[in-house]
Order: structure tokens, then C-alpha cells, then sequence
């Protein structure tokens, strides 16, 4: 970003006027000049900071990222807008910020058939939305039938996949709703067929695609299946989630507080979260050194060697359920063969890159899944090896590198991944004798060269959607939207969409996740570099918040304390 | 006068249309949509959503019926925030860019002109020297720089002031005033300087200073009014810079004005966002620009003259 003064380009045609007599005019703007220059004494501060009134208040104020999209939770994608409504709603289940199990939320309690095919959820008695409506079974069926209507533009709907005929019906392949898994047995009892046994259908539902919404406020502001309208807007929103929306000033602040009606209020101890669109992570971060935040989104990568030295107790590093990664196309000539792809994958030094280029102390990543996802780990696929990557370079017909045809880089325009990228074209040139050249592009421009496979390899990022191997493992697919690598395997697409969902128990799936990361691994389309940490800066006082993989706050254990 | 400014707004019109049209088709011919995501999104979605903002249909069609709205003042809804218009987005964001941009003005004003008046009163003396090459620096120091240091001195070290923030705080727009001022300060010194310089040294200063005029008078009475003319002249053109040049300022500080948007707007290819803050600001521009036009001519006798003879 470029700073311009712009008094150049504007400057206007001016000189003094060679003339004795002063005018009317002239007087009455040295007049005005004179009161404006007043006007610009403004008042200033006392000293006192978030931090300590909002110990008093209970008030917790909190970095996040971006302005909200939006706060339609079948519309919205992002990472801001999630924090924001895990506090407005809540979806039938919660998950305990420690260990990442599902826990009773809307509903109480539930029962999974044996064939894990059939879900019984039974919603509290005491569930209430904000306007004091009670929160029914219907108010489930309403909503995910809102969720899965193509007009709204929900880029989520795939969570509901699971749900038998909820791809065809979202897909328009079925018009007919009552067909779709989801039925109201009774006001508080929902039944959910499922079209496979599916492990980790408890922790899609508190994710916000699955949230139900208040059906007579979203009629009220317009269509069903309306985007963008107003029922979003403080004063409108009607939620069942432990806070409810008090203000949202567009690009300045969203704030939320304490709702009476939620079922589990008395255990709800902060009375106010305020949220603030810190896009700048250098400002979030003087802000939270001056006291006007208790957590910040992020951290520049620069600043974490400054807080280990002084103020390490302030700094929170965890690993987070996402992997870095290059995307190599290989329907390019010489990328076809994977014996470049792993000898590629193998030049590179992963924990030098991580020491001096993110210094995030991320983990080198040799499997494209996070290790210890909800007890899963892959074996690696490959070593950090040159002599091996020399040779399997050799093999492929470029001996110490000579003739290797021309290749590009891709990574769209960010400080952080040109610095990768140029980590990594020097430990090519210098390991295997090869010369990347490096393009980078404006998001959407790289966005739709990667979408359209005009490029030969690109810089990537995927975060899990939910914790299991398979938001990482089912986009390798044939005809996953997300592969993009040209690549895929019989073997493997069987594993995954056949053997995997139809096993009984957790250890044989997790078998077959192994066999098929096995194979993603040896044929190397994508080179994992190192899995994601989530990096915050959080306040003493901020209680109750412990880390996990997917950075999931419970905003009702949260509470601010001195001790 | 009436038919100077007539004839000014007049040729406005085709100004506009021209930056109307070539904003509408270039941005429709920047690579990558205002859907794409990292996220494949599914054809019946990305159908729905083209459906909804009229993009399905042909650009010719999309560009008369912008028009059509833009005729009555609606400039359509934001592609990155569903829940938005651009009318709303713009009516949110003006209001905090136009104040900072007014406390710049307030501070360049007061400190520049200042700064000029008294380097003006001793040339090329140290009093002439220090506030001008002090100056000088605002003009170099690029606000990406300035802004995080003031922040670091007086938000961090001193906490005399919030480090951001608009409005929530007492005192946070304090800091990025200054720094947008900054530059602008500079210039203001450097024209009251010289207007002043060329004031000084007119017969009628002569005459105050024989009467036995105290010199603050002289100064304060007599010089600044014809001194000051260049710096009001440049009012106009510097607040128009000031509303559409705060986009650094307002991401350095948070603050939720529409600089932010406008930049923003054309990484996220939002194309209506992207076309109301050029519409806006080349409305603004044009207008300033008229405006100090008008005041140049209303300042200086002899141009005043010869419209007032030339419409008569």
C-alpha cells in the first residue's frame, strides 16, 4: 500500500492579489480561519483503559480481524463472522473448548441408531430465543431447509452433505424437501436420517452453517431464502445463543451482550463482548499493548520474538487444524511425473523456513492432515532428503538439474508468502539445480488461475471445517471443487468415499485415512510445508479460555479476573 | 459569476459520465469475479448469486440500468456485504472520513500557517529556517511511517492519547489528524511563507509600520490578510485530497471512513462499492475544485471585475 498526497494534483491556480484595499471576503475569511483553527482543540484522555473498566464491566473486548460480512450464519464463511455469532446462536450441540467433544447444546440429550444412520435429538424445555419464543424441532427444520436454498449464495452447504438427499435437494436434482433427512418428530424431538453412518456428524452441528434461525424475523424482513437483509441488524436479530446483538456500527464496532432468555444464563459471567475490526495487525497489536484489547486476532510474525522475551505469559501459540501447502497442476508436461513432484517436496528444508521466514514456530508438515486430528495422525510420506531428491530428479531425466523446463511459482500478493517463495526457489536452485520463477497475483486474479489450472504450482492454505481427517482427505476427490491438481486415484477415492464412511469403528476408519494419505503422499500433487498455528496475544485477566486446534472460543466459560 | 459557475457545473456532466463509464467497464475486465473464493463455489450457488446482482446479463444492459439507478441517486447493493447498499455503506464511512479530513484541515491550517507566518517575519534567518525545514520533513515523511510512530510515542509510551479508534475513546482522533495533516501542514507553511513574504514587503505594510504600529499588529492586521490568500485558495483542492487520500490513515488507526472501503472495494472486485466511491469522489473532486475556483475569482478583484463585466 502506497501513501499519496494528493495537494500536488489539486493544486489550484493562486496568487496574492497586488491590491491595497481589503475587501469584504478577505475579512470574513480570516474570520473563519481564525474559528477553525479554534475547532481543532479537542479534548484528551484520563488514563483509564478497556482493560481495567472492562474487568469491572465483565466486558471483554476482542481483536477480530475484519468487519463481519455479514451475520447470516447460512451466508457468512469467515473467521470474524464466526466469533461473533458462536455469541448470538447456538446450534443443537457445543463442543468443550478443551478436548473438542460434543456437548449438549440446544438439544440435551441425543441417540444415535446402531447403524449410525439415525440421530434423535431431544431440544431443552427451556431453550428460548431472544424474543422469548420457545426454539422448537420446526425451528430446526425450517432453518436447514433456509440453509440449502441456492438463492441465499450459502457457500456452505456441502456441511449438510451428510443428511440423506441433502445434496440432491441443494444440487436441484430433487424438488421435494420431505425426502431430505430432517423431521420434526414432535416440538422437541428431532430425527436426522443420514445417507452413510458418518463419525463426525456431531461436530458439523455447531458449526454456524447448522445454526438455526428465527423464522418470523427473517419473514418479517423479507424472503425466506433473501440475501442481505435487514433482520441481521441489531435491534432485528432475534438469536438463541448465551448474547444478543446490541450494536453494530459498520467498520468500527459490533457489541453484544448478556441475553436473559438463554437456557444456561446463570453460568454466563461476561456481560459484554465488544468486537473490533482490527485489520492492521501492527495497530491490534499497540492496541493491546495500550490496553484497548484483551485478545488480539493475530500477532506479526515479527512481534513473537519480542513477546517471548517480555512478556511471554501474554503470548498464546497453538497449533491450529490447517496445513500450508504448495498445489502443484499436473496436467503440466513435466509436473506429470511424480518423481519430480517428490523430489520437490523432498529439496526443501521445512524447519529453516519455519526459524527464519514465519518464525511462528509452526510444525514442518510431511502429511497433508494435521497430526492429532481428534487422535489421528498419518505416517509421514516423505523425508527431507537432497541425495534421494537428486536422484529421483536424475531418474526423471534431469541430472543435477540441467534442462529442467521452465516452471512458475504462483502465490498471491502478501510480504509473507513472497518471502516463502523466495526461501523456497533458493533451496531448489541450491539443492537440485532447478530455476522457479516467482509470480505473484492480486487475490482474485490468483483465485481464478488456480480455478481455471492456469498455473503449474501455487502457494495454498486449507483450514479443516470441522475436526476430522476427512475435511482434509475428501478434497482430493476426483471431482472435489477444491482439488484442483488435475490429480486422482481409484484406489483412493474408494477409501475415501466408500470404505472410510462404511467402517464401524474409529481405529478401521482412521485405517483407511492412513492407506489413502499413503497414496495422496506418494503421488506428492500437493507439498505440504507446515501446519498452521493460531497465534493471539490474550490478557491475564481473560479466564476460562483454554487453546484448541480450531481456536473455538466458549464464550460462556469465558470471565475477566485479576487473580 | 452565476454563469461562470453554471458553465463550470455544466462541463462537470461529461467529466462524470467519462469516469462512470471507463470505472464500469474496467473493472469488468479485471480477472477474477466478486464471487471467487478459496472455497470452489458450486454452480447453482454461483448462478443464484449472478441471478441476484443482474451480472447473467449482458454488460450493455448492466451498464444502462446502472445508469438508470444511479439517475436516482441508488447505487445498488454491495457484493462483499450482502446485507449492505453502497448508499448505506457510503452514508456510514463519509461522516468519519469528512471530520478527520476537517481536523486535518484544522490542524494543518493552525500549525502551518503558524509555521509560515513566523518563518515569513525573519527570512532566511534560523526562524526562517528551522520551521521550514521542519516542513520539509512532514512533507517526506510518508504517513505509513509517521502515523505508527506518533502511536508508539504518545498511545504506547506516554498514553496520552488512544492508540486507535474513532469515537470511543476520548482523544483518539487526535493522533490521526496529525498525521494526516502532516503533509499538508507543510504545504500550508511553505504558502503562507511565501504569501507573506510578498505581503511584507508591499507599500501599505510600510505605511502601518510609519504610523508607529506595534509590529503584531502590523503582522497580525495587515499582513495576514493578504498573506493567507494563496493558503485559502488551497482549502478546496486539500480537503477533496483529504477525503479521498485517507485511505492510510484510516487503516493505520481503524478508523471506519471510506477510504478503506474504496481500496478495499477493488481487491474484493465489489464492483458497485467500487463504482460509488469513484462516483463520490470524483463528484467531491469536482466540486473542490469549483469551489476554490469560485473563491480565486471572488479573492481577486480584477477577475471578479472582469466576470461581473463579462456577464453583464
Amino acid at each position: 500500500m502506497h501513501a499519496h498526497h494528493y495537494m500536488d494534483t489539486f493544486m489550484a491556480p493562486c496568487s496574492p492579489p497586488h491590491t491595497v484595499k481589503h475587501s469584504r471576503p478577505q475579512r470574513y475569511l480570516s474570520t473563519l480561519l481564525c474559528a477553525i483553527s479554534c475547532l481543532a482543540l479537542v479534548a484528551c484522555g484520563n488514563g483509564e483503559n478497556n482493560v481495567s473498566t472492562g474487568l469491572q464491566s465483565q466486558t471483554l473486548h476482542w481483536g477480530n480481524g475484519a468487519e463481519p460480512q455479514e451475520l447470516d450464519p447460512h451466508i457468512v464463511t469467515g473467521i470474524p463472522e464466526h466469533h461473533i455469532i458462536v455469541g448470538l446462536l447456538e446450534g443443537l450441540v457445543l463442543k468443550d473448548p478443551a478436548t473438542l467433544e460434543p456437548t449438549p447444546g440446544m438439544a440435551e440429550r441425543w441417540e444415535i441408531s446402531d447403524d449410525g444412520k439415525t440421530y434423535t435429538f431431544h431440544i431443552r424445555d427451556n431453550a428460548r430465543w431472544s424474543n422469548g419464543d420457545p426454539v422448537t424441532s420446526d425451528d430446526f427444520v425450517w432453518s436447514w431447509w433456509r440453509a440449502l436454498q441456492p438463492a441465499l449464495g450459502n457457500l456452505y452447504a456441502y456441511m449438510y452433505y451428510p443428511i440423506k438427499n441433502a445434496e440432491a435437494y441443494a444440487t436441484g436434482k430433487l424438488d421435494d424437501f420431505s425426502q431430505v433427512g430432517v423431521k420434526a418428530l414432535n416440538a422437541q424431538t428431532l430425527e436426522i436420517t443420514l445417507a452413510n453412518p458418518t463419525p463426525y456428524f456431531l461436530q458439523l452441528l455447531d458449526h454456524y452453517s447448522m445454526f438455526p434461525v428465527h423464522r418470523a424475523t427473517i419473514e418479517k424482513f423479507g424472503g425466506p431464502a433473501e440475501r442481505g437483509t435487514r433482520w441481521t441488524r441489531a435491534g432485528n436479530f432475534v438469536g438463541n445463543g448465551p448474547f444478543i446483538l446490541k450494536q453494530w456500527d459498520l467498520n468500527r464496532l459490533v457489541m453484544i451482550e448478556k441475553s436473559p432468555t438463554y437456557y444456561d444464563a446463570d453460568k454466563v459471567r461476561l456481560n459484554a463482548i465488544r468486537f473490533y475490526p482490527t485489520e492492521n495487525t501492527s495497530t491490534e497489536e499497540r492496541m493491546f499493548r495500550a490496553g484497548q484489547l484483551h485478545v488480539t486476532g493475530s500477532l506479526p510474525a515479527d512481534k513473537i520474538a519480542v513477546y517471548k522475551e517480555t512478556n511471554p505469559q501474554a503470548l498464546r501459540i497453538s497449533p491450529y487444524l490447517g496445513t500450508y501447502f504448495y498445489r502443484i497442476n499436473t496436467s503440466v508436461e513435466h509436473l506429470a511425473d511424480k518423481r519430480i513432484r517428490r523430489a520437490l517436496a523432498m529439496a526443501i528444508n521445512r524447519q529453516q523456513i519455519i526459524d527464519t521466514v514465519t518464525k511462528g514456530g509452526q510444525t514442518p508438515a510431511f502429511t497433508f492432515t494435521p497430526p492429532n486430528t481428534l487422535g489421528y495422525t498419518a505416517a509421514d510420506g516423505f523425508t527431507e532428503d537432497i541425495a534421494a531428491a537428486k536422484a529421483l530428479l536424475a531418474e526423471a531425466g534431469y541430472a543435477n538439474g540441467e534442462g529442467f523446463p521452465p516452471t512458475e511459482l504462483l502465490y498471491n500478493t502478501s510480504e509473507g508468502h513472497r518471502k516463502l517463495a523466495v526461501a523456497i526457489q533458493q533451496m531448489w536452485k541450491k539443492n537440485l539445480n532447478i530455476d522457479i520463477s516467482l509470480n505473484n497475483q492480486d487475490w482474485k486474479v490468483y483465485l481464478d488461475s488456480e480455478a481455471s489450472g492456469n498455473f503449474q504450482i501455487s502457494r495454498a492454505g486449507w483450514i479443516g471445517d470441522y475436526v476430522d481427517p476427512n475435511t482434509f482427505l475428501d478434497m482430493w476427490l476426483k471431482d472435489g471443487g477444491n482439488n484442483r491438481t488435475g490429480w486422482h486415484d481409484d484406489e483412493y477415492d474408494q477409501l475415501i468415499s466408500e470404505a472410510a464412511p462404511a467402517a464401524k469403528e474409529r481405529a478401521q476408519r482412521y485405517a483407511h485415512f492412513r492407506r489413502a494419505e499413503a497414496i495422496l503422499m506418494d503421488a506428492m500433487p500437493i507439498i505440504p510445508i507446515y501446519t498452521y498455528n493460531s497465534t493471539h496475544l490474550v490478557h491475564n485477566n481473560v479466564k476460562g479460555m483454554p487453546s484448541n486446534i480450531l481456536d473455538y472460543p466458549l464464550y460462556k466459560q469465558i470471565y475477566l479476573s485479576e487473580d | 459569476m452565476a454563469r461562470f459557475i453554471l458553465m463550470r457545473l455544466l462541463q462537470a456532466i461529461p467529466v462524470l459520465l467519462v469516469v462512470i463509464t471507463v470505472t464500469f467497464f474496467l473493472v469488468r475486465l479485471a480477472p477474477g469475479g466478486p464471487f471467487s473464493a478459496e472455497k470452489a463455489v458450486p454452480a447453482e450457488v454461483l448462478k443464484a448469486l449472478e441471478a441476484r446482482y443482474h451480472l447473467d446479463q449482458p454488460v450493455i444492459n448492466q451498464y444502462f440500468s446502472y445508469l438508470g439507478d444511479l439517475a436516482h441517486g441508488d447505487f445498488g447493493p454491495s457484493f462483499k456485504y450482502p446485507g449492505r447498499s453502497v448508499n448505506e455503506m457510503i452514508a456510514a464511512g463519509l461522516p468519519a472520513t469528512a471530520e478527520l479530513g476537517l481536523y486535518a484541515m484544522c490542524f494543518a491550517l493552525l500549525i502551518g500557517a503558524s509555521a509560515g507566518i513566523i518563518a515569513a517575519l525573519k527570512p532566511n534567518s534560523a526562524q526562517d529556517y528551522i520551521p521550514m525545514s521542519t516542513a520539509m520533513l512532514g512533507i517526506c515523511l510518508p504517513s505509513f511511517l509517521l502515523g505508527p510512530l506518533l502511536m508508539l510515542v504518545f498511545g504506547v509510551w506516554l498514553e496520552w492519547v488512544p492508540v486507535s479508534g474513532w469515537g470511543d475513546i476520548p482523544g483518539d482522533k487526535i493522533l490521526p489528524a496529525l498525521t494526516l495533516a502532516s503533509g499538508y501542514t507543510a504545504y500550508i507553511a511553505r504558502l503562507s511563507r511565501g504569501g507573506m513574504l510578498e505581503v511584507m514587503s508591499q507599500d501599505y505594510i510600510r505605511t502601518a509600520r510609519a504610523k508607529g504600529l506595534p509590529e503584531w499588529k502590523v503582522v497580525l492586521k495587515h499582513g495576514l490578510r493578504g498573506g493567507m490568500i494563496p493558503v485559502i485558495a488551497f482549502i478546496g483542492p486539500a480537503f477533496a485530497g483529504l477525503l479521498s487520500g485517507s485511505f492510510v490513515v484510516e487503516t493505520i488507526f481503524q478508523i471506519p471512513g471510506l477510504g478503506r472501503f474504496y481500496v478495499q472495494a477493488a481487491f474484493n472486485r465489489d464492483y458497485t462499492m467500487i463504482m460509488g466511491t469513484t462516483v463520490l469522489f470524483a463528484t467531491l473532486i469536482i466540486l473542490f475544485n469549483l469551489l476554490a475556483d469560485i473563491v480565486a475569482v471572488w479573492l481577486n478583484p480584477r477577475l471578479r471585475d472582469l466576470y461581473r463585466s463579462g456577464g453583464a
